[in-house]
């Protein structure tokens, strides 16, 4: 039952790291709420509890998908694995 | 789990009830503070609710402040209130407005007697008031007489996997009991506002949802110098993961559940369309937030928060939630209900909502919040522009 990850929707292109830290290299196990399924990632930097995580390779202009919505462009392509947060996506807001 | 039909409250003159049993001091204007603060002082048991404002205002901005006011002295888990301004006109109206729900109110100028007689004479008043507060009982309330609003706070990604959709449990299972509810923080919807106008329960209430919001943007925008991103997502929020405002309002709408709002407030406009759940127009900063909500009448707020958000106020208890283990393991004396086994997986958000809901009327019974036993009061007023 224990998971590293959790990702909000099926849909959604990056999940969130719910154990202390994850670390290079790791195997780790995602559970996908909505549909109660599961999948693994391995992982290419160390990210703290909370963080994202990329489930696919993400290139400049995409959008980011969490709960099954936008919520942000990437400005900085992210490899499968690597750490997604204000380095590598920012706001099509304000 | 079978959930309670009823709690412990207090009842009031116009029907409505209390979680609590305040006898409160209400300063009208910044000046009277030292006035009301000392008459608290003299008289156990009292509180004194000091500000920063209500001088010189005028349009909209004063309005706000009489209707933050009046409703703070009318909200049920009020038993009595001290009102104490510098002049006698705007003094008496606050009186007056109180006046209406019935319960013991009485005002007090400075002007033309000073700080020491005013003490003197309010103090009298006062300890008769809180004498009289001290000898109602709790009785049997139906659920129905809970209000409840909530606000998030140092949210970060545990919010919106856990601590917000437990509060979203919960108002999904309260609100076919009659309850009413309150959420806002209208920026903080930014970037998930058309989904959350689709929560509108009328085409009406929907579009009065998008046009505030799109006021509270209008206004962001005309304000920012470049952008938000040393406030929204605040320098907490981004230390817990979030990455943008559309990831946090997306975390913030988990809290109403499958809930259609009935109608859209003022700030501090009481709701008048009977039970059920209302949006608030308010601001995302913690306090003013709680202070609107407790302004417009509700009785009992729930704040999950994801890096540890510590906010009271001085009249509404607030009930803090978190999902986040580091926050419960490095602050855990602010935190009234631990839902960080959702994340462990070890609890689902049916047994969150519900360990959520018992905390809820354990505290509306009379126990205190972490909050209200660490002192936390933070009373902060909505200021809409400069003063004239």
């Amino acid at each position: 039952m224990a998971t590293d990850i959790i990702i909000h929707d099926q849909k959604d292109n990056v999940g969130v790291v719910v154990i202390e830290k994850i670390i290079p290299k790791q195997d780790c196990k995602c559970w996908i709420m909505e549909n109660d399924s599961s999948v693994n990632i391995q992982s290419l930097n160390e990210i703290p509890l909370g963080h994202k995580i990329a489930m696919v390779d993400l290139k400049e202009g995409d959008t980011i998908l969490k709960y099954g919505h936008d919520i942000g462009k990437v400005v900085k392509s992210i490899k499968k694995g690597e750490h997604v947060h204000v380095h590598n996506v920012k706001t099509k807001k304000w | 789990m079978e959930i309670p039909k009823s709690f412990l409250g207090y009842k009031r003159e116009n029907g409505r009830a209390g979680t609590r049993n305040h006898v409160i001091i209400l300063p009208v204007d910044d000046i009277s503070n030292a006035c009301a603060e000392a008459v608290a002082n003299n008289i156990k048991g009292t509180i004194a609710l000091p500000h920063s404002y209500g001088r010189l205002q005028f349009g909209a901005d004063l309005e706000l402040h009489f209707r933050t006011m009046i409703g703070t002295g009318s909200n049920p888990n009020v038993a009595a209130v001290i009102v104490i301004g510098i002049e006698p006109k705007w003094t008496k109206r606050i009186v007056d407005g109180i006046a209406k729900t019935g319960k013991p109110v009485e005002g007090f100028h400075i002007e033309r007697t000073g700080d020491i007689g005013t003490v003197m004479k309010a103090s009298k008043k006062a300890q008769e008031f809180v004498m009289w507060a001290s000898e109602k009982q709790r009785e049997e309330c139906p659920i129905s007489d809970l209000w409840i609003s909530v606000k998030c706070g140092e949210s970060d990604t545990t919010s919106g996997l856990a601590a917000n959709p437990t509060v979203g449990n919960l108002m999904d299972k309260l609100e076919p009991l009659g309850v009413h509810l309150c959420f806002g923080e209208t920026s903080e919807l930014t970037g998930a506002e058309k989904v959350c106008a689709t929560r509108g329960a009328t085409k009406e209430a929907s579009d009065k949802f998008m046009k505030t919001w799109s006021a509270y943007n209008d206004f962001i925008l005309k304000e920012a110098t470049d952008d938000l991103s040393e406030s929204q997502p605040t320098a907490g929020n981004i230390a817990g993961g979030l990455t943008t405002i559309e990831e946090k309002a997306f975390g913030n709408f988990q809290k109403i559940g499958n809930c259609k709002f009935v109608d859209v407030l003022e700030p501090a406009e009481e709701p008048k369309k009977g039970k059920g759940l209302y949006f608030m127009d308010t601001s995302s900063a913690a306090a003013e937030c709680v202070t609107l909500q407790a302004a417009a009448g509700f009785n009992i707020h729930l704040f999950p928060t994801g890096q540890g958000n510590i906010v009271g106020n001085p009249i509404e208890p607030v009930i803090k939630l978190t999902a986040n283990p580091l926050t419960v393991k490095g602050m855990g004396e602010h935190i009234d209900c631990d839902v960080s086994k959702i994340l462990s997986r070890e609890m689902n958000m049916s047994q969150a909502g519900d360990e959520l809901i018992k905390t809820t009327l354990r505290v509306a019974n009379g126990r205190l919040t972490c909050a209200e036993a660490l002192g936390h009061r933070e009373f902060v007023m909505t200021k809409l522009y400069r003063s004239a």
